[in-house]
């Protein structure tokens, strides 16, 4: 987009504005623009954020990328890959640190994804 | 929102490391902070900032902003001359460090902190932010480091070892960035890193990263961080650093600042936990402040909650160094004026090469000189209210309010995409030169997935929908306790591969450095390189192959021209260069001249009072400088009265001649002259026409001769004749020492004045 400055014009509006009533309309609409962003990001998850929650179940960042990257080929990322693990756990009735190294050496998928009903999330 | 970790296990010490202790004179050990790693405990989570007093004295003098001292620490140059002191800023001073290896890393921090840097920002290895993952052990980098696990925590440790040296924590930072932004805040959060930078529209707009999963990824970094007191610093000085009139950006760089802090604060973060990176926008030769300084009022008073990471110009900053630092000096002004709470510095030869250690001091040590010597400034002057300067505020908000509009107005992402941002016309002028991002675009587009409605993540401190089960009380309690409230669930590893790792690089350069080996070093351990620095009387690009010619001939390898400046069109060119030295020197076999030994205050006053000492003493030659010789002399300045040695001075500019007559007339122990610098080797030659005439007039056995001034050393005055040479940095009792000790060799060959007679 080209546009000549037009500042001026445009901020009439602003003009009887005090400083601090700048200020606050400067905040409010930071606020507005980032509410949509804040609830996508609400919603939403990403083979980052999953790899993340599998550290901290104290997997390694070899397995979590394993694990993360065989439940997005099944569209299973939407269940949480937390989730896929304890799920397997539970299925099998062992421990989920064992679960989840087997699913990061690539057993196991056949059977998650028929305990989540094949699900596909888009 | 920090949230309460008291009830998680956050270690405590470095077990099994802690008998390893820095001494200042011994390197560091790398071998040893590598040692026991995957038993490393950070000793503390989360920012901290310098202890601020309201005055404080130090030496002669009184501070308005100041931090504590530190232990150990290397003062500015001029402290001699103000009983050493080394008075610390209240703000945190960054350095940056990006040599690509750890290791030598590790050695840069120690001399940094030395300098006053508490703040490590450790920069990554160039492609990290596309890499979709953590990366592991210890690969070497291009222009910074591949930040993994192992060198993060062998990084805080070696912190804590430095730290303990100069007494002051260091928080240490590198970046929430990239595609792998959750799980490098999940590594960081556990390692104890204490600042990192995170702002997703710097993924957007310069890297390329799909918008929508920046966005995404940036929460789940941005909880974490906020749950470990994790500074926050954000991306929008890019924008300056991009722009071609990077003033012209300024309302837009304080719609980026809002819309990250906005973002950041909306999951969970704190304000004082949120940084806003600034740089003053312009650099001589524009009237800088006239723009900068009213951009950094603007920021202050919209952004009154949050701290200000002031970082300095590098837009504009070539390979002149002395540019840079002018240029960096007048943004510690803005800095001052502004009250900026963290002090980032750009070592001054960034615009050369990766930046070399001792540029990172420099720059530490140029923050640090600037604001010692502004201390107390808003004390004396304010900003006006009134006048050009509030209304280039005003206008810049207006401006900064009416681009948020017409965001608001499209939405983010569609304003991305239409390339609002960093745009060369100042809002709400557009030329149509913006980065433009596709909202479905980028690097890692569609990989962002809808969280279903029994989506789980059993562990703490996770942003976002989560369908824990009824009942839970700690979402980890499911997994019996995840990495955040149990240490030792962290997987730990080493490395990956067995050539390309810090054992390997030190096993190499131990072998070809060898016992005692010394080469001279910038960037890593023993690299080789050195600078020149020549003038060559001709125009540019003859003076540049000329001194390419000069570097081959002196038998640098790898001459490379690393700055010019014309000093003239045709009188001629300054070139600066690099090069390697191809040979290592040896410690065992170097001629190191032994210091002059120096006796006691009191076996110098018992000698003279028993024996008296009386010294004949000038400048020679045309010389009006007198300051020298004064300090050696005067007992306010411990010079030789103070010992009972009795001086007669015959002041400045005196004949040679004069100097002997006065010697035989007062029958002196000793002739001491004070001779400067000069061209034409002025100074030599009046030493060696004092040591002549004395022997002209058969009185050399008769007078100790001695010589002094900053360009004259013990060998130069030999060679001239004299008994002895003293230079920079010479004190009365080196002095005093050298007369009673030569006196008592010359009475006991039977030479020097005849021992017993004195008219004292």
């Amino acid at each position: 987009m080209q546009r000549a400055c037009d500042f001026e014009e445009r901020r009439k509006h602003l003009a009887g504005l005090s400083d601090q009533e700048l200020k606050d309309r400067f905040w409010e609409l930071a606020q507005e623009i980032v509410k949509p962003l804040y609830e996508l990001a609400y919603t939403h998850t990403s083979p980052s954020i999953e790899r993340s929650v599998l550290l901290r179940m104290g997997f390694s960042s070899l397995e979590a990328q394993s694990i993360v990257s065989s439940a997005e080929k099944r569209g299973l990322l939407g269940k949480g890959a937390g989730n896929i693990v304890l799920t397997y756990a539970r299925a099998k009735d062992i421990d989920y640190v064992p679960a989840g190294r087997e699913l990061a050496s690539g057993g196991g998928w056949d059977e998650i994804t028929g305990v989540f009903g094949g699900e596909r999330s888009s | 929102m920090k949230q309460d970790r008291a009830c998680r296990d956050r270690g405590s010490g470095t077990p099994g490391n802690n008998r390893y202790v820095l001494s200042p004179d011994k390197k560091l050990d790398v071998g040893r902070i590598l040692e026991g790693l995957e038993n490393y405990r950070p000793r503390r989570f989360g920012w901290t900032w310098r202890e601020k007093g309201p005055s404080r004295e130090l030496g002669p003098f009184r501070y308005l902003e100041t931090s504590a001292p530190l232990k150990q620490s290397m003062p500015l140059p001029a402290a001699k001359y103000f009983e050493s002191i080394d008075p610390q800023p209240d703000c945190v001073v960054t350095t940056e460090i990006a040599s690509g290896r750890f290791e030598d890393d590790l050695r840069r921090m120690r001399m940094a902190a030395w300098h006053g840097a508490d703040h490590i920002m450790v920069i990554r290895t160039t492609g990290q932010s596309h890499i979709d993952g953590l990366l592991e052990g210890t690969p070497e980098g291009v222009g910074g480091i591949p930040i993994t696990r192992k060198q993060v925590r062998a990084t805080r440790k070696a912190l804590d070892l430095i730290e303990d040296e100069v007494g002051r924590p260091i928080n240490f930072h590198s970046y929430v960035s990239g595609v792998a932004g959750p799980e490098i805040a999940v590594m960081f959060a556990e390692e104890g890193v204490n600042g990192a930078h995170q702002d997703p529209q710097y993924n957007v707009l310069y890297r390329n990263v799909n918008m929508q999963r920046s966005f995404v990824d940036a929460a789940v970094a941005k909880r974490i961080m906020a749950s470990f007191g994790i500074l926050q610093i954000d991306g929008a000085h890019n924008a300056n650093a991009t722009a071609r009139q990077a003033w012209k950006v300024m309302p837009e760089l304080l719609v980026q600042h809002a819309i990250n802090s906005a973002f950041s604060e909306m999951i969970g973060m704190d304000k004082e936990s949120i940084a806003l990176s600034s740089v003053p926008p312009t650099a001589p030769p524009a009237p800088a402040l006239s723009y900068d300084l009213p951009y950094a009022v603007c920021l202050r008073w919209l952004f009154s909650d949050y701290k200000i990471r002031a970082q300095q110009n590098t837009r504009y900053i070539e390979s002149d160094t002395r540019e840079a630092t002018v240029t960096h000096v007048l943004n510690l002004l803005v800095s001052r004026l502004t009250s900026a709470d963290v002090q980032s510095t750009i070592t001054p030869d960034e615009g050369r090469n990766v930046p070399w250690h001792y540029n990172n001091v420099a720059a530490v040590e140029t923050a640090k000189q600037a604001l010692l010597g502004m201390d107390g400034l808003q004390d004396m002057v304010e900003i006006k209210k009134e006048g050009s300067l509030p209304e280039k505020v005003r206008e810049l908000a207006e401006r900064a309010v009416l681009f948020l509009e017409e965001i608001k107005q499209e939405g983010y992402f569609d304003a991305v995409g239409q390339g609002f941002f960093v745009d060369s016309g100042q809002y709400p002028e557009r030329n149509g030169d913006g980065i433009a991002r596709d909202p479905n675009g980028g690097i890692a587009a569609g990989s962002i997935v809808k969280r279903d409605e029994d989506y789980l993540a059993p562990v703490c401190d996770h942003f976002g929908y989560n369908k824990l089960p009824e009942g839970t009380s700690r979402p980890c309690e499911m997994v019996q306790g995840c990495t955040f409230c149990r240490r030792d669930k962290i997987a730990y590893i080493d490395e990956l591969d067995p050539e390309d790792n810090v054992g390997k690089r030190l096993e190499a350069f131990s072998h070809e450095s060898g016992p005692g080996s010394i080469r001279p070093e910038v960037e890593w351990a023993g690299d080789g390189y050195v600078t020149l620095t020549v003038f060559i009387p001709e125009a540019e690009e003859i003076a540049e192959y000329a001194s390419l010619e000069i570097a081959a001939r002196m038998g640098l390898q790898e001459p490379e021209v690393i700055h010019k400046r014309v000093i003239h069109p045709s009188e001629g060119t300054l070139v600066e260069l690099k090069g390697v030295v191809p040979f290592s020197v040896n410690r065992s076999t170097l001629k190191i001249p032994k210091k002059p030994k120096v006796l006691s205050e009191d076996e110098i006053r018992r000698e003279v009072s028993e024996y008296p000492m009386k010294v004949v003493c000038g400048t020679v030659g045309e010389d009006e400088h007198s300051v020298g010789m004064r300090e050696i002399i005067d007992i306010k300045h411990g010079g030789i009265e103070g010992f009972g040695i009795k001086a007669v001075y015959l002041g400045t500019s005196v004949p040679v001649e004069k100097m002997i007559d006065a010697a035989i007339e007062e029958d002196a122990d000793a002739i001491l002259v004070s001779t400067i610098i000069s061209h034409a080797d002025i100074h030599r030659k009046n030493m060696e026409r004092l040591a002549q005439l004395c022997m002209e007039k058969g009185v050399r056995d008769r007078f100790i001769l001695v010589g002094g001034g900053t360009q004259v050393t013990n060998n130069l005055a030999l060679e001239a004749g004299l008994d002895a040479g003293f230079g920079r940095g010479t004190k009365g009792l080196h002095v005093a020492s050298f007369l009673v000790e030569k006196r008592k060799a010359l009475w006991a060959q039977g030479k020097g004045r005849k021992q017993g007679f004195h008219e004292n």
